[in-house]
């Protein structure tokens, strides 16, 4: 019995001591990985640690002191470095508490701030809300249709709300998604244009460089994506329309000046067509456009195909309205976006029900 | 089913009367009427008007919609909630409201009607999505009208609205409502207040519905979404 006593309680000093290194080690990396002295709240070999200085604080009290002779027994040295290990671990806790030095709050709050939606840091929910933008490309040129509703969860709130923009006198933007967003593009890009012609090499008109929509679009791409890997997008889907080559270079042939159509949606992705549309568009418009466009329409055309989509999308979209604009690009005219009015509907099919 | 009761009680914390449009509280592929149901009683019997928008989320089911029920000669409700549960809720009333007639040789009362109704509701509160308005002329009390909201309460109003749509037109009903008003008066008063609603509420839209009850028989009409009086 003496002897195995002995053994043991050398055990648990070992194994208590075990416990100090294992301690130091997950400070350590916790001090390299976050540049301060943070408690790590899952290191598991923190927790392992602290469970062997609990175990061996608490067997040494009830163990009988071996007669070896020395100034102080054994169990009774275990027992007192037990306890200052214990002192150390209850330390860890209360530092692992919601007290900490590190720049954006603690560790425990890392963990909760996954169920909150903090506003500068995460991806947010839109709040006021425009629905489908369509385009579509003709004889003369680009044309695009939305209408003019903004809503508020399913409240329709600003009737008047412009989602089509004139950017230059070459290029038109229309929006879906969040409306301060697109404000906001709207704003990045006018101040882009503006740098432009207060920069541009001549004063002259003829002579100006200004952005056409092609480069605007591909301007877009960027912006949206780089929103998005911060994973904090601006909550739109882009419509730009107008042409491809910038006004005024005068070496563009005939055949590269063509007109241009082409998306940009939240997250970055982008595509060009004769045919454009988002939200609940793509999935009621496009198969009408698709089924009735020509490259050679004339504008009236074009404008009763896009005024046809409208009104299916009022029909059967809760979030849309009646009022519309309509918006063309063209060679001759540049950017002519027209006042809102209201499209006729039908409800012949009312009378049905008996 | 214990997950279903829970998601019901977010709709009854909203605005008394009004069910949800909020389709999260349905059943995937389950329809939802985002409505606007309105009844307003006048003397000699009863106007009861709707919009006419089915929604599935933000895609319009139908458009054309007929949310005003015939459940016995001068006895109709107007549903608002789910589509599903309203109107199985109206078959069974129908079927009762037959029975006792025939049991009892004269025609039920809207009372009695909306008594069975709210019977119905609040024994099934934990399954079933429904507000409904009964609206009706009998002898006994001529036009009456109970607004029966998502809980199964039963309340005998002045007028009644109901329906997602119905949030936005509280201030309007508030300020126009008088009592004993005349048949036209109450119809233009529906008709105008179910417009408000359809104009703001994404959920209601299309035609207005309006049935009128009087001793001598129902008068169904309806305004096209093109000559409605405001908006939309």
């Amino acid at each position: 019995p003496k002897a195995s006593s002995y053994v043991t309680s050398h055990g648990l000093l070992l194994r208590s001591s075990l416990g100090v290194p294992l301690l130091c080690r997950g400070v350590a990396t916790s001090f390299r990985r976050t540049g301060t002295l943070i408690a790590p709240p899952h290191n598991h070999k923190v927790l392992a640690s602290l469970a062997f200085a609990c175990i061996a604080a608490i067997i040494p009290l009830h163990h009988r002191p071996p007669r070896l002779g020395l100034a102080v027994s054994p169990s009774r040295l275990v027992s007192a470095i037990s306890s200052f290990l214990i002192l150390l671990h209850l330390l860890l806790v209360v530092m692992s508490a919601p007290i900490s030095l590190a720049p954006g709050g603690s560790s425990s709050r890392i963990s909760a701030r996954a169920g909150l939606e903090a506003a500068t840091e995460r991806t947010r929910q839109p709040i006021v809300t425009g629905t489908s933008v369509l385009g579509i490309k003709y004889k003369d040129g680009v044309m695009l249709a939305a209408d003019t509703l903004c809503s508020y969860g399913s409240m329709a709130k600003y009737k008047d709300a412009r989602r089509l923009t004139k950017i230059n006198d070459a290029t038109l933007l229309g929006a879906g998604g969040e409306y301060s967003d697109f404000q906001s593009i709207t704003d990045l890009l006018k101040r882009n244009a503006l740098e432009d012609k207060c920069t541009a090499d001549s004063l002259y008109e003829e002579d100006v460089n200004e952005e056409c929509a092609r480069e605007v679009w591909n301007y877009l791409r960027a912006v949206m994506y780089n929103r998005r890997n911060k994973m904090n997008p601006l909550w739109n889907d882009l419509v730009v329309a107008g042409f491809s080559q910038p006004a005024g270079v005068g070496d563009a042939s005939a055949d590269e000046d063509k007109p241009f159509l082409g998306l940009v949606d939240k997250i970055g992705t982008t595509y060009e067509d004769s045919v454009i549309a988002t939200g609940f568009g793509s999935y009621l418009a496009i198969p009408i456009l698709r089924e009735k466009h020509r490259e050679d329409l004339e504008e009236g055309e074009a404008r009763a195909l896009l005024e046809d989509c409208m009104r299916v999308l009022f029909y059967r979209d809760c979030r849309a309205l009646n009022r519309i604009q309509i918006a063309k690009v063209t060679k001759a005219d540049g950017v002519l976006i027209s006042e809102p009015y209201e499209i006729e509907t039908s409800w012949d099919s009312a009378s049905f029900v008996e | 089913m214990s997950a279903h009761a829970m998601s019901m009680h977010a709709p009854r914390s909203h605005a008394a009367s009004a069910a949800s449009a909020d389709p999260y509280n349905l059943k995937p592929g389950e329809h939802s009427t985002g409505t606007t149901i309105m009844a307003i009683p006048f003397d000699g019997g009863v106007v009861m008007g709707a919009d006419s928008r089915t929604s599935t989320g933000t895609y319009i089911a139908v458009r054309v919609a007929d949310k005003i029920t015939q459940v016995h000669d001068r006895i109709w409700i107007c549903r608002s909630g789910s589509a599903a549960d309203t109107q199985a809720l109206t078959d069974y009333l129908r079927h009762y409201l037959g029975q006792l007639s025939v049991e009892t040789g004269r025609a039920p009362t809207v009372k009695t009607a909306a008594h069975l109704m709210r019977r119905m509701i609040y024994e099934n509160k934990d399954n079933l999505m429904a507000g409904v308005i009964v609206g009706g002329w009998d002898a006994v009390d001529g036009g009456s009208v109970y607004n029966i909201p998502l809980g199964g309460s039963l309340v005998k109003m002045p007028f009644a609205i109901g329906g997602s749509g119905s949030t936005y037109v509280y201030g309007l009903v508030d300020h126009k409502f008088k009592e004993g008003m005349s048949k036209d008066e109450a119809k233009a008063l529906v008709e105008k207040t179910v417009a408000h609603a359809m104009a703001r509420d994404g959920s209601s839209g299309g035609i207005i519905r309006t049935v009128v009850i009087t001793e001598d028989g129902c008068d169904k009409q309806f305004i096209p979404g093109d000559q409605l009086p405001f908006g939309p």
